[in-house]
């Protein structure tokens, strides 16, 4: 993911102050013979290398025509437009799409060393911008071209917000719904009370510093207090919004649908850690135990894994140390994770294993039924996370783009492949194709796409879809039962399991011999290479590690220090009856 | 008079109920229960989680008659409850000592 923050300078302000200039160093010079329009001879050849950047690179031309200070000043002009656009035609003949052309009059039509040298054509390189190539291709009379401070894209912004919504329902209701059918009836309304309250906890956290310390410029490790209350992102005098850049240049979104969307993906993961001591744990702790594991957890892992300063940063070969410094830990050292398989998924299910370690069994357990009270509820649950996760998958592209499609087909794919792989498995090993295995088996596919979604192509999708079913499957039975640790909602067997085996899986599906679109090497000029299996894998390999430690290490002390402070679990007698009256004073269902 | 107490399989319900209309019965209580027999319970698997499931559940059918139609109650119960599998149920006899209607104070065979 990504980050940098760019003032929105008005683009109008500019050219109704008549600020002029040239958009580059003129990157090819076409010189034409007195008071004629016909291309040179050697025409073809010059532009030839930038109607190769402009089809590569998707970069505008701007194409500006001189005359010589000889004659009559409107036959003149008119001949430099005349020119130019023959030298319009020309591009479009090879190639370069109409719409990425800009002819600009320049405020000075005449001038150059000498008349032969002023009969000419400029054509450069043009900073990407709508709304001003309109104007000129027009006609319009003193068209001013500067360089403008790009405007988010309307599709970009809708997608994002759109899909800022889906995520807050894969926590509210999803999740809760999820993990709710599966605790006995006497905790329902605790765990959905649980995912509700943390979920809004978060969000007010991360608009009051999370969001800073996650996502401005600090150190490899914390981002910085500039966006605190989200101050800065919107001036209210000026009325201009701040924009956060995508993996695109010159393609900003504006910084707050940014905000939201990253405040839903903090939300959740402190929602899923609840899984691991649900149906004992005391209401106090919970949230006490949010506001520590997100503060010293989620924030510095998500800053060390997505925090950069944004494409729009690499402007030059000579910069791309320096800016590299600027990212996240992670980030620097090249691990991938497009939508959160490090920073949500394994973040989340060690500290919801650590939980079930440090918080001890339920009463009765392995003793009594703990059935699930209500798969229908929990078949609910997974199907809406499931349409949900096109939000948080597709949406990490930042922008409506290919990359988006791509995340969201192998969210779909990974994730049909892993309801099949877990149901067979659990069909030819345990006897029975069960509903709540197939729901189970939808979360692992869509756990292990995450790390993996505009990462890998369709091979990837299908490999780490099918292989995530089966490896869950036994991350719930076999892995379960040798930590002998109750896991009340194996977050861990399906959060964290299936978030190391997507996030590896990602170093190898990644490789463009595999389908994959390979690792940008060179923001400058967007360039992929990518390192080898090995390489990457190892890569992967440290992010996992990285993570697993210090989500560890924060989840068990914030733990002993929630124990110390408000105690961790209700009374004996308050968990047999159900936490639901104890700690809620209500009841799920009356009879 | 007699109680005929059954226990049957949930599913049998209507049927035995429209039996009983059919000779005649005039009222019946129903109720849900659970209980274990020769037909034993099941096993139930919840992510590696496995429960035995001891009680399953039946449905108590109560009948208060009189003795002259005890042997077709009997009779009808047993045949629309049966479905020659392991669960099928049982019937109790009891004898019924007192019987009062309560909107009119009418006792014994009267208030049946």
């Amino acid at each position: 993911m990504k980050k940098i923050f760019t003032l929105f300078a008005m683009l109008c302000a500019l050219a109704i102050g008549g600020v002029v200039h040239a958009a580059d160093t003129p990157a090819a010079k076409l010189y034409f013979d007195t008071g004629k329009a016909d291309l040179p001879a050697d025409a073809a050849k010059a532009v030839a290398p930038l109607i190769d950047q402009a089809k590569s690179a998707k970069v505008k031309l701007q194409v500006s025509g001189f005359h010589d200070k000889t004659g009559d000043v409107a036959v003149n002009a008119e001949l430099a437009k005349k020119r130019a656009t023959a030298v319009q035609e020309m591009l479009v003949a090879g190639g370069v799409p109409a719409d990425m052309i800009v002819l600009a009059k320049p405020a000075e039509t005449t001038g150059g060393g000498d008349d032969k040298e002023a009969r000419r054509v400029e054509v450069a390189v043009f900073v990407a911008d709508a709304a001003a190539p309109a104007a000129a291709a027009a006609g319009a009379p003193a068209a001013a071209t500067a360089t403008p401070a790009p405007v988010p894209n309307k599709g970009d912004v809708a997608w994002m917000l759109t899909s800022t919504a889906f995520v807050l329902m894969m926590s509210v209701p999803a999740l809760a719904l999820f993990y709710g059918g599966m605790v006995r009836s006497k905790n329902v309304l605790s765990v959905l009370m649980q995912v509700f309250v943390v979920f809004s906890l978060i969000s007010v956290l991360w608009c009051v510093y999370g969001y800073s310390l996650a996502f401005t410029e600090g150190n490899a490790y914390i981002g910085g207090f500039d966006r605190l209350f989200l101050k800065g992102t919107f001036d209210s005098a000026k009325g201009e919004f701040a924009m956060a850049s995508t993996f695109s240049k010159n393609t900003p979104i504006p910084e707050l649908v940014y905000v939201a969307f990253q405040a839903t993906f903090a939300a959740i993961t402190v929602c899923l850690i609840l899984g691991g001591f649900a149906e004992r744990v005391k209401f106090s702790a919970v949230l006490l135990f949010s506001v520590l594991w997100f503060t010293f957890s989620y924030l510095p892992i998500a800053h060390m894994v997505w925090f950069w300063p944004g494409p729009d940063a690499y402007t030059a070969a000579n910069v791309v140390d320096a800016t590299n410094a600027k990212a996240g830990l992670l980030w620097q050292w090249g691990a991938l994770d497009f939508a959160g398989g490090t920073v949500v998924h394994i973040n989340a299910g060690i500290a919801g294993i650590v939980g079930a370690y440090v918080m001890g069994k339920r009463i009765g357990f392995g003793k009594e039924s703990m059935a699930p009270h209500n798969l229908p509820m929990t078949m609910m649950g997974a199907s809406l996370l499931w349409m949900g996760w096109f939000g948080f998958n597709a949406g990490s592209a930042l922008e409506a783009n290919g990359s988006a499609s791509l995340a969201f087909i192998n969210t779909y794919l990974a994730t049909a492949c892993a309801v099949l792989s877990w149901t067979l498995g659990e069909w030819m090993f345990k006897g029975k194709p069960s509903m709540l295995g197939a729901a189970s088996g939808a979360v692992a596919g869509l756990v292990a796409i995450t790390p993996a979604a505009g990462n890998v192509g369709i091979p990837g999708a299908f490999v780490i879809g099918t292989a995530a079913g089966l490896v869950c499957l036994w991350g719930v039975n076999g892995l379960k039962h040798m930590l002998k640790v109750d896991d009340t909602l194996d977050v861990f067997g399906v959060h964290a399991v299936g978030g190391i085996l997507g996030a590896l899986l990602t170093g190898i599906f990644v490789s463009p011999d595999l389908g994959g679109p390979s690792v940008v090497s060179d923001w400058v000029t967007g360039k992929t290479e990518y390192p080898g299996y090995l390489a990457q894998l190892f890569i992967q390999a440290k992010a996992v590690g990285v993570t697993i430690l210090w989500s560890g290490v924060v989840a068990f002390v914030s733990y002993k220090i929630v124990d110390l402070v408000v105690g961790l679990r209700v009374p004996e007698e308050e968990e047999r009856e159900g936490l639901d009256i104890t700690a809620h004073g209500e009841s799920a269902y009356r009879s | 008079m007699k109680l005929v107490t059954a226990i049957i399989k949930p599913f049998k319900l209507d049927e035995v109920r429209e039996a009983l209309s059919a000779i005649g019965v005039q009222g019946i209580t129903v109720t849900e229960v659970k209980g274990f027999g020769r037909q034993k319970g099941h096993t139930e698997l919840y992510r590696g989680a496995e429960y035995v499931v001891d009680f399953l559940p039946k449905v108590k059918i109560e009948a208060a008659v009189k003795d002259d139609m005890l042997e077709r109650v009997i009779e009808s119960v047993e045949k629309a409850a049966n479905t020659g599998k392991i669960g099928d149920g049982k019937i109790f006899v009891f004898d019924l000592l007192q019987v009062v209607r309560i909107r009119t104070g009418e006792t014994g065979p009267d208030a049946l």
